[in-house]
């Protein structure tokens, strides 16, 4: 019988993050399906990996550059290996925060506004007026992150003019171009999406209540730093709009079997795209897992699924 | 309606499980062990410079011979036989005991941890090193000492900020358990007392009635001459030394020990069998069938003669390849050397963009308790080869060279994130 392989690792500072998702979705899937599961790192022996093995279906669970910027994805594509999650193309929209969030916009979905820039313009101009013009135009507090890659890593929140050059550099560490987005207050939902045979569906929103107050890293990835609410404690009417929206995001943004959108919802009720994963974490403290158990389904059967569906569209 | 923290155990930790959680930054360190990054991060012995057939025909040899005590129990204090040979190795450092004086331990970690255990209740005051070993930090953290630490100049621990550091606490009324001090080829500064500073230190330790605690890791792995006197030699009461077989034999084997007034040591014991019942016997007698049938003062030699090669190259290829204002200290001995980078950098905010410019390092607040070292980072140049060292010490220059653009254009490179998790590398990091 052949086997399927699960990409995870890779080069990018989400790592670890990645290496933890990978022996989740490849444990549950070995549980599931009964077929031999390799698990790889992506690496100069990746592609002898994928001639020696043949797997059946690849399954990347990376998360950052290579992962989710599509690059890797057209590498599987070229090779002819089916693969599950969003072509490289889609990845791409997804990945670019600013790109994704222009794409939602235009279908009508509430984002809040955003400037992306790199450092050569605060070079080239001079960070200091144009610090403050940015301040002015999008109004205190703002979140400065990064353009691309998650786990809220070079992330952080502006509440003062002092902090907000400290904060850019903070997102320049990580990417070389930083977003400067107008910060929404409210309750923090992550809606998980999977596309089956059956068409595609959002599962029960989390509600993500961090002790901290602010979703870092820390949060994030400590057991027992986030009360986490699966559903989320939304109004039917609510609940439904965060459905509609997630599922719009995985359509626009054209994704493939398995997507998170991440939303804030003010407190007039609005509900705020911020971003769309096309390769969802999978860790023991993850978001997609939690909304999985709350549909009352299973990461091993959902992934044996999704195998499935890309080995037949091939 | 309470929803879930994915750890039904959230409320039952103990207090001092506080500081135990996920890092940004030790997030960073698991993309350093992959091959394409220079990692000058981790500490880990090069091991690979044993002979390991001559190991394989020792331990083959042991258990052929004394297996069924090999993989027996032991005695709590440690092997007779080995704690005699300890007698040995320390002779290099000129320290003189009796074997009873010796505790052999789970590596020198974990006699960190004895001492600790028998000496600290929460709260009590243990003076140590800026910047000091950070395994030593965890350790008095986790019995929730109070750290102070105390300035260094270029010849190690000051005495007069020492002084000063007793006074303070004696004008609060209150007074230190211990002095913590590495004197050899310190980590992370890379500095070593000279034997003047060591006598003064000592003296003040006394003068006070404040116990030394003296680790001594690195300290027959000196590049020129004989390898420094212990702090131990001079004194046998108020001093407690600690020893370790990690970088001159084999970190795998986690064998080191603690020389200790009889009375502390009794107490050692004690603590030691309520911790492990006895340190590991399979270890303590590979080490000493090794000390026993190889000669271990050439294979000591052979690991001076690497690290010497490969300090050089780091010494060298900063001299040629750092910007302006990058200062470090010149070891001459050990593992480690200490950067201070040019003014407005931040070592821990620059770490991602070194990252993703595939080289590491520990970033200096890793090595305080009290959020000093921003400026710092620590270079480790004991596990690479000298033409990846020069490679990782080009790729810094170029980062750091990134960074100072990036400093210029904002004011600034602090980017305040503060993790609360441990900030290091986890031991089995090159």
């Amino acid at each position: 019988m052949s086997s399927y392989l699960v990409l995870a690792g890779g080069l990018s500072p989400e790592r670890d993050v990645s290496l933890r998702s990978g022996r989740r979705v490849a444990e549950a899937l070995r549980t599931a399906s009964g077929v031999e599961v390799i698990e790889a790192d992506v690496d100069a022996s990746l592609i002898e990996i994928l001639h020696k093995h043949r797997p059946a279906c690849v399954i990347p669970v990376l998360h950052g550059a290579a992962g989710e910027d599509g690059a890797l994805r057209d590498v599987l594509t070229s090779l002819n290996f089916p693969y599950v999650g969003a072509t490289g193309a889609a990845a791409r929209s997804a990945f670019d925060k600013p790109v994704a969030k222009n794409l939602l916009a235009r279908a009508g979905v509430a984002t809040p506004t955003v400037l992306a820039l790199p450092h050569a313009t605060f070079r080239e101009l001079g960070a200091g007026g144009l610090l403050t013009g940015i301040r002015e135009y999008l109004g205190l507090p703002i979140m400065v992150k990064p353009t691309s890659g998650g786990s809220a890593l070079g992330a952080s929140i502006v509440r003062s003019a002092e902090n907000f050059p400290s904060a850019m550099v903070g997102a320049f560490a990580y990417s070389e171009i930083a977003m400067m987005e107008q910060y929404v207050k409210g309750t923090e939902v992550a809606i998980s999406v999977l596309e089956t045979h059956e068409g595609v569906i959002a599962l029960p929103a989390v509600e993500i209540v961090p002790e901290s107050g602010i979703y870092d890293y820390n949060s994030r990835y400590t057991a027992g730093t986030t009360e986490f609410f699966a559903p989320a404690r939304l109004s039917k009417d609510l609940a439904a709009e965060c459905a509609r929206i997630a599922v719009l995001a995985h359509e626009v943004l054209g994704l493939r079997d398995w997507s998170r959108t991440d939303l804030i919802i003010d407190e007039a009720g609005t509900p705020w795209f911020l971003e769309t994963n096309a390769a969802p974490g999978m860790t023991e403290t993850s978001l997609y897992p939690q909304a999985l158990q709350a549909a009352g389904l299973n990461l091993g059967d959902i992934t044996k699924v999704l195998v499935q569906r890309a080995i037949a569209r091939g | 309606m309470s929803g879930s923290r994915l750890d039904p155990w959230v409320n039952s930790y103990a207090q001092r499980t506080a500081g135990m959680q996920a890092s940004e930054i030790r997030a960073l360190f698991a993309v350093a062990s992959r091959p394409e990054v220079v990692s000058l991060a981790g500490g880990m012995p090069f091991v690979q410079a044993l002979d390991m057939e001559m190991m394989a025909a020792t331990v083959s040899k042991l258990l052929m011979e004394r297996g069924a005590i090999a993989l027996q129990y032991g005695s709590g204090q440690g092997d007779v036989m080995l704690r005699e040979q300890i007698l040995d190795v320390m002779a290099e450092v000129k320290v003189t005991a009796h074997p009873d004086d010796i505790i052999v331990t789970t590596g020198s970690q974990m006699a960190l941890d004895l001492v600790t255990r028998v000496f600290c209740d929460p709260g009590d005051v243990v003076l140590v090193e800026a910047p000091s070993y950070v395994g030593a930090l965890g350790v008095f953290r986790a019995y929730e000492c109070d750290v102070v630490h105390v300035a260094m100049d270029d010849e190690g621990l000051n005495p007069e900020a020492l002084s000063e550091a007793i006074a303070k606490l004696g004008a609060e009324g209150r007074k230190a358990k211990m002095i913590y001090t590495i004197p050899s080829f310190h980590n992370p500064a890379g500095i070593t007392q000279s034997q003047e500073r060591r006598t003064r230190i000592l003296q003040i330790a006394k003068s006070a009635g404040i116990l030394l605690l003296e680790d001594d890791p690195y300290g027959l792995l000196g590049f020129e001459g004989e390898p420094p006197a212990a702090i131990r030699a001079q004194d046998d009461e108020g001093v407690i030394y600690l020893g370790s077989f990690s970088k001159t034999i084999a970190s795998g084997l986690r064998v080191g020990w603690a020389v200790a007034p009889h009375g502390v040591r009794e107490k050692l014991v004690l603590a030691a069998e309520s911790a492990v019942l006895c340190p590991s016997n399979y270890s303590q007698l590979t080490i000493s069938e090794y000390l026993a049938t190889q000669p271990w003062r050439e294979q000591i030699k052979i690991f001076r003669d690497l690290y010497r090669e490969r300090r050089d190259a780091l010494l060298d290829s900063l001299d040629q390849l750092m910007p302006v204002g990058t200062t470090w200290t010149k070891p001459a001995g050990g593992f480690y050397s200490w950067v201070t980078l040019p003014d407005g950098l931040d070592a821990t905010a620059m770490l991602p963009r070194a990252v993703q410019h595939l080289v590491a390092y520990v970033p200096g607040t890793g090595f305080y308790v009290d959020g000093q070292g921003r400026q710092n980072m620590r270079l480790s140049y004991c596990y690479p080869e000298p033409e990846r060292i020069r490679e990782g010490v080009r790729r810094l220059a170029g980062v750091i060279e990134g960074e100072l653009k990036i400093a210029a254009t904002f004011g600034t490179s602090s980017a305040l994130r503060n993790s609360p998790g441990r900030n290091v590398p986890a031991p089995d990091l090159a």
